[in-house]
């Protein structure tokens, strides 16, 4: 037997069937406008592409104005979450044959942050609360020289999905809680404290326990499961919540 | 050039006064009332609504049967006291949510916390001071159910 080779070329390709796409985004420019309005766009898209890349085709070939953030456009800078048919999406993991095309597709700014301009709002606010809880490592004991802290697979575990947080704000954005007056923490901000909080090697659980047993932590929760619903990471966000606030119950992680 | 960052390590807002923690005992309540209600609850459905001649059995006469009986005087009470703790607690939340510190959420929250402490008082009263016969003038005895002259 020889070698099974292709028997003949393959007929020239068929051309990848495109489809007009109808974009509703809504702008604002602060220069120009009072109000937030929509405005519509026609895109020719393929089914694979993503509503980056009608984003894109809009901003090079269409109207260079708008205005939006991206930086890796492969879903980990966490630079582009907007609300995508009323869900907080990133933009960049969002086909557009996972979309209903016969409606057109309505692109807005994530909610709950002040809007700057069209798809970009002022991210502070959440860095603000992130920062609140002390996300970074704070230990009490050293490592043994020229050695890492040790942690077992099991310890690593533990908050291994935590660990996942991009900070693109999608799940803080779509909470109902967070939109009411901004002073709640946010699942974001909690996400990050259970990070450290039940990391084996981490001394300061007890501060951020406070800092989330607060009236603005962890108890304003309603578990709608709005953020778990909107995390590209997939992270289980309400159940991290729920862990933390059974932790705060227990007064240690 | 040297950026120096603010000490990460110092608290962004005003760490929580000491003493009882209302925010998470108010969230904790809202668990534990809600399991004991449940069962409150259907069991006060059921006694009420199927067992015997189920719905139409309820009159005067039914309600002053089931407040002769100490069980049934606590099983509403404290039917009372979760219920209306735990609603206005509810209630609470959603004016935290809706509105701004200031005066509007005072006076909403006064309102509620009122009408709550107004319920829980005088329900609390008729529970436990209900008298289907109480003694009146020979004249007026008429207007006693009948089942007192038996």
């Amino acid at each position: 037997m020889s070698t099974a080779t292709l028997e003949q070329p393959p007929a020239a390709e068929a051309a990848i069937q495109s489809f007009t796409v109808t974009f509703l985004i809504r702008r604002f420019d602060p220069d120009v406008d009072t109000e937030p309005r929509w405005q519509d766009f026609d895109v020719e898209m393929y089914a694979t592409d993503r509503v980056l890349d009608a984003l894109h085709k809009i901003k090079w070939e269409q109207d260079g104005s708008l205005t939006f953030r991206r930086s890796c456009a492969h879903g980990i800078c966490g630079s582009d979450a907007m609300r995508i048919n009323g869900r907080n999406r990133l933009a960049c993991k969002t086909l557009i044959k996972d979309l209903d095309i016969s409606k057109p597709i309505y692109v807005e700014a994530i909610k709950g942050l002040p809007l700057e301009k069209d798809l970009i709002v002022d991210m502070e606010p959440f860095f603000a609360s992130f920062r609140e809880v002390q996300p970074f490592l704070v230990s009490n004991s050293t490592p043994e020289p020229g050695k890492e802290r040790v942690q077992s697979v099991a310890e690593r575990a533990r908050f291994d999905d935590t660990t996942k947080c991009i900070l693109c704000a999608a799940c803080t954005s779509s909470c109902p809680v967070f939109w009411t007056d901004g002073q709640y923490f946010g699942p974001a901000a909690i996400v990050n404290a259970h990070r450290f909080i039940f990391d084996s090697r981490d001394d300061n659980a007890q501060t951020r326990l406070d800092i989330l047993n607060d009236a603005e932590g962890v108890w304003r929760c309603r578990t709608t499961f709005n953020c778990t619903d909107a995390c590209p990471r997939g992270i289980e966000v309400t159940k991290a919540i729920a862990e933390v606030k059974q932790a705060v119950m227990r007064g240690k992680p | 050039m040297t950026d120096t960052i603010e000490a990460p390590r110092s608290p962004a807002r005003p760490a929580r006064k000491r003493g009882t923690n209302w925010e998470k005992w108010g969230w904790i309540y809202m668990r534990a009332s809600g399991v004991v209600l449940i069962v409150l609850i259907f069991g006060h459905l059921f006694m009420n609504l199927l067992v015997g001649d189920g719905v139409s059995a309820i009159d005067f006469g039914f309600v002053a049967g089931k407040w002769a009986d100490p069980f049934w005087q606590w099983w509403d009470v404290l039917m009372l006291w979760l219920a209306l703790i735990h609603g206005t607690n509810g209630m609470r939340t959603i004016v935290n949510d809706y509105t701004n510190p200031g005066a509007v959420q005072k006076v909403l929250k006064g309102a509620l916390f009122a009408a709550a402490a107004v319920l829980i008082v005088l329900g609390t009263l008729v529970v436990f001071t209900f008298d289907p016969c109480p003694p009146v003038a020979a004249d007026a005895a008429d207007l006693l159910p009948s089942f007192c002259s038996a």
